[in-house]
C-alpha cells in the first residue's frame, strides 16, 4: 500500500468530496486487474500447454480459474464500481458521501479482504463449486456486510442530494447495487459442514440448484457487470465527450426495459438440459427482446458523440469508451443469438461461450473501466496524466488482444460443436472426443498469445498511472509547500 | 404518472427498481419446487454412499465442473458418445448440482463403470499417458493423500438437513429400508458412516492399493458410479418426454 500512501499524503480532508476513498478503489482496481489479467493468461497457457500445471494443486487449471473470475469480475471490475460510483454519485448529488470515512472505508477494506481471502481459498481448495459464487460462506457473510454498508452510503448520499433530480447514472448504479444483494443472497443458501468449517453443502439441489445458479450467473452479467457499467457509461461518456446524454427518453426506456427483462434470461445457460422446457423457452423470449433495450443504451452512448466526432481521432480516452460500446452492441447482439435453443445445441458446452464472455468482459466492461479511469484519476488526483501517447498504445495493445481473443474462440468454439455432431457415412460417430481437444491447441495458442497482449495494455496502464499519481501528490506538495511559503 | 416524478422521489425509484428485478426469479425459479414433473418418477436413485460422497467433496475441491459437465443433453450423437440423456432424477441428491457449462473435457454424467479402477487411478495420476492430446492436469497427490473422513457424520448431517434422505434414527432407517431397499439403507445410516466408508473402500480397491484409504478411492468411487443408478431398459423410450 506504498502507493496509497503517497495518493493520499499531503490531501486533507477538508475537500467538498470525499475523494480519499476513490483514489484507494482507483489504485485496487490497477493492481486486481493486472493480478486477475496475469492468471487469466496463465490458465489459458495452461489449456495449451498442460505441463504448465507443474503437478502443484494449488496452480491447476480447476483451482485457479475461479481466481481469475473472481480477481477480474469481482477485484477489477468491483474496485471499479466502488470507484467510480462513488465518484459519480458525489458529483451528481453535490453531497459528501454518507457515513464518513468510517464506514466508506469499511467498504474498502472489507471488499479487498473478500477478494483475497476468496481468491486464497480457492487455492487452497475452498470452493463452493458454483461458478462466480465459488466464495465460502464466512466471505459471503463479509461481502453482505460491505453490501448493506454500500447500499446505506449509496442510499444516504443520494438523499443528502442538492439537485431535485435523481441523474440517470445512479438509477443504474442503485438497481446494480440492489440485484446484486438479491442474487448474493438467495444464491448463496448454504448449510456449513460444521460451525467452524469453510467447507459447506447448498440448499437447493439438481434442478433447482440449477436454475438458481444460473439466475445468479446470468444476472451476475446483467446487473453486475452491465447495469453498473452502463451507470459508468453514462457519467463518462457524455463527460469526456462534452456534451449531453443524446435522448434523455431512451435512457428511460432502454433502463427499466433492461432491468426488467435481464432477470428472465438465466435460464438459457441450461438449454436441452433437465431443466422443464417452459422455463427454457421463457428465457429464451425474454434474451431476445433484450436486444432491444441493450442497443438503445448502445445507441444512446455512441450518439452523445454525434457532432463531436473528430474526437475519436484525437482523443484516445473517447476511443476506448466508443469502442467499449461497439463491444457492448457485437455481445448483446450474439447473446440473443446464442440463447436461441438450436444455436445453443450447437454453441453450448463449447469455447464459443468463453469467447461471448471476453468480448463483453474485455470489449465492453474492461475497455469503458480503462476509459473512465483515464478520465478519473487526473481529476481525484488534480493533475494530468502523465502520457496520452502511453494511453494510446495500451487502446491498440487491448483492441488487438480482444479481437485475437474472440476470434480464436469462435473458430475453436463452432468446430468443437460441429465436431462432436458430425457423423461418417456408416451414421457412427466421425471423431471422438480427444480429436477435438487436439484440434483446438492452436486456437489455445491464439488465445493465449491475445490474452497476453490485453495484458500488457493493463500493466502498461498501471504504469502510466503510477506516474500520474506521483506527479499528483507532488504537485500537492509543491502547492502546500507554495502556500506555507 | 410522470418519469420525473421517479426521478424526484428515491423511494419511489427503489420500490419500482425492486419489483422490476424481483419479477423473473419469482416466476422461474418458484414454480421449479412444486411443479411435480419438474423431477422425474423413476427407481434407482439414491444418496451416495459416504465413500462416494467425500469423493464428489474432492471432484467439488479440486473445481472438474470447470472443465466437464455432468448434463447429457437429448441429441443423437450425445445418445452415441455418453448414453441415455440426464434426467432431473439423477442429480436430485447433488448439493450443489455439478451440471457444469462447458466441455474443455468430456461429459461425466454417465461414466461409471466406462473404465476400470486402474484405468481412472493412472489417468488421474498422469492423463496423458492414457490420452496422449489431453490438456487435463496431472493430479498425483490424489494417490498418496490419505482421505480424511474424521467430520464423516458431520457432513452427512449437514446434507440431511439440506433434505437428503441419510438416516439418523432407527425410523429414518426403516424408512430408507422401504424406500431403497436394506442394502442401500445401511449405506445412508449416518451412525454407521466411518464403518461403511472404510469397508467400502475395502472391497472396492478402488485405487488398486489396498493397504491405506487415499483421496484417489473416495474420487474414483465417485466417478464409478456416476450415471449408473438409474436402469433405462426399465422403461420405455417416450415415458421420460412427458416430464420434459
Amino acid at each position: 500500500m506504498a502507493t496509497a500512501s503517497i495518493a493520499t499524503a499531503g490531501v486533507g480532508t477538508s475537500e467538498q468530496y470525499n475523494y480519499d476513498i476513490i483514489r484507494k478503489f482507483a489504485i485496487m482496481t490497477f493492481i486486481w486487474g493486472a493480478i486477475g489479467m496475469f492468471v487469466g493468461v496463465y490458465i489459458a497457457s495452461e489449456l495449451a500447454y498442460p505441463f504448465l500445471n507443474f503437478d502443484n494443486p494449488y496452480i491447476t487449471f480447476g483451482r485457479l480459474r475461479p481466481v481469475h473470475t473472481s480477481g477480474v469480475i469481482f477485484g477489477f471490475g468491483g474496485s471499479a464500481l466502488f470507484a467510480t460510483s462513488y465518484y459519480v454519485v458525489q458529483r451528481t448529488c453535490q453531497a459528501r458521501l454518507f457515513g464518513g470515512e468510517g464506514l466508506a472505508n469499511f467498504t474498502f477494506w472489507g471488499w479487498q479482504a473478500a477478494v483475497a481471502l476468496s481468491a486464497l481459498g480457492y487455492m487452497f481448495g475452498y470452493t463452493q463449486a458454483r461458478e462466480y459464487a465459488e466464495m465460502t460462506w464466512p466471505v459471503d457473510l463479509l461481502i453482505l456486510f460491505v453490501w448493506v454498508a454500500y447500499l446505506a452510503i449509496y442510499v444516504g448520499t443520494l438523499l443528502k442530494r442538492k439537485q431535485p433530480h435523481i441523474y440517470v447514472a445512479n438509477w443504474f448504479y442503485l438497481a446494480f447495487i440492489l440485484a446484486t444483494a438479491l442474487l448474493h443472497i438467495f444464491n448463496n443458501l448454504q448449510v456449513p459442514v460444521k460451525l467452524f468449517s469453510l467447507e459447506s453443502y447448498s440448499l437447493f439441489s439438481g434442478t433447482q440448484d440449477a436454475m438458481t445458479q444460473w439466475w445468479y450467473g446470468h444476472n451476475a452479467v446483467g446487473f453486475f457487470l452491465t447495469a453498473a457499467f452502463l451507470g459508468m457509461m453514462y457519467y463518462f461518456v457524455p463527460k469526456q465527450a462534452g456534451r449531453p446524454v443524446y435522448s434523455y427518453r431512451l435512457s428511460i426506456l432502454h433502463f427499466w426495459a433492461i432491468i426488467f427483462l435481464y432477470m428472465w434470461a438465466g435460464a438459457h445457460h441450461l438449454h436441452w438440459t433437465a431443466l422443464p422446457d417452459w422455463t427454457g423457452t421463457l428465457a429464451a423470449t425474454f434474451s431476445i427482446m433484450l436486444l432491444l433495450p441493450s442497443w438503445g443504451g448502445m445507441i444512446n452512448g455512441i450518439m452523445t458523440l454525434s457532432g463531436a466526432w473528430d474526437k475519436l481521432r484525437t482523443d484516445p480516452v473517447i476511443r476506448f469508451l466508443i469502442v467499449a460500446l461497439s463491444f457492448y452492441g457485437m455481445s448483446t447482439f450474439e447473446g440473443p443469438m446464442m440463447s436461441l435453443k438450436d444455436v445453443n445445441a450447437l454453441s453450448h458446452y463449447t469455447d464459443w461461450t468463453i469467447g461471448h464472455v471476453h468480448s463483453g468482459a474485455l470489449g465492453w466492461v474492461a475497455m469503458i473501466t480503462f476509459g473512465s479511469m483515464y478520465h478519473l484519476v487526473p481529476r481525484v488526483w488534480n493533475t494530468q496524466m502523465y502520457s496520452v501517447r502511453l494511453i494510446n498504445v495500451h487502446f491498440w495493445l487491448a483492441t488487438i488482444g480482444v479481437l485475437l481473443y474472440i476470434t480464436a474462440m469462435w473458430i475453436s468454439g463452432i468446430m468443437q460443436g460441429l465436431m462432436w455432431r458430425a457423423f461418417d457415412d456408416f451414421g457412427n460417430l466421425q471423431y471422438s472426443f480427444v480429436e477435438s481437444v487436439a484440434a483446438a491447441h492452436p486456437f489455445y495458442v491464439m488465445r493465449a498469445v491475445g490474452g497476453a497482449f490485453f495484458l500488457a495494455g493493463m500493466i502498461l496502464m498501471c504504469y502510466n498511472m503510477y506516474k500520474t499519481i506521483r506527479q499528483g501528490s507532488t504537485e500537492a506538495h509543491a502547492g502546500l509547500n507554495v502556500a506555507a511559503a | 404518472m410522470k418519469h420525473d416524478k421517479i426521478e424526484r422521489n428515491l423511494g419511489i425509484l427503489l420500490v419500482f427498481t425492486m419489483l422490476a428485478i424481483s419479477a423473473g426469479g419469482m416466476v422461474e425459479i418458484i414454480p421449479l419446487f412444486f411443479i411435480k414433473e419438474t423431477v422425474e418418477k423413476v427407481e434407482g436413485v439414491r444418496p451416495y454412499t459416504p465413500l462416494e460422497q467425500r469423493g464428489r467433496d474432492i471432484y467439488t475441491r479440486e473445481g472438474c465442473y470447470l472443465c466437464h459437465s455432468q448434463m447429457i443433453r437429448p441429441f443423437r450423437d450425445e445418445a452415441l458418445r455418453y448414453g441415455h440423456y440426464s434426467l432431473a432424477a439423477e442429480s436430485k441428491y447433488d448439493h450443489p448440482f455439478q451440471w457444469g457449462s462447458k466441455r474443455t473435457g468430456p461429459d461425466l454424467a454417465r461414466v461409471g463403470g466406462k473404465y476400470s479402477n486402474d484405468w481412472h487411478t493412472q489417468h488421474l495420476i498422469a492423463p496423458r499417458s492414457l490420452v496422449p492430446q489431453s490438456v487435463m492436469p496431472n493430479y498425483p497427490w490424489l494417490a498418496t493423500t490419505e482421505l480424511k473422513y474424521d467430520d464423516i457424520q458431520d457432513r452427512l448431517k449437514s446434507l440431511r438437513r439440506v433434505g437428503v434422505p441419510y438416516s439418523n434414527s432407527q425410523a429414518e432407517y426403516q424408512r430408507n429400508v422401504e424406500e431403497f431397499g436394506e442394502d442401500v439403507a445401511k449405506t445412508l445410516h449416518i451412525p454407521d458412516a466411518q464403518k461403511n466408508l472404510e469397508a467400502q473402500a475395502q472391497s472396492g480397491n478402488y485405487d488398486t492399493d489396498p493397504s491405506n484409504i487415499t483421496e484417489m478411492d473416495a474420487l474414483v468411487a465417485y466417478l464409478q458410479v456416476l450415471g449408473t443408478m438409474v436402469d433405462f431398459k426399465k422403461y420405455d423410450d417416450d415415458y421420460f418426454v412427458k416430464f420434459r
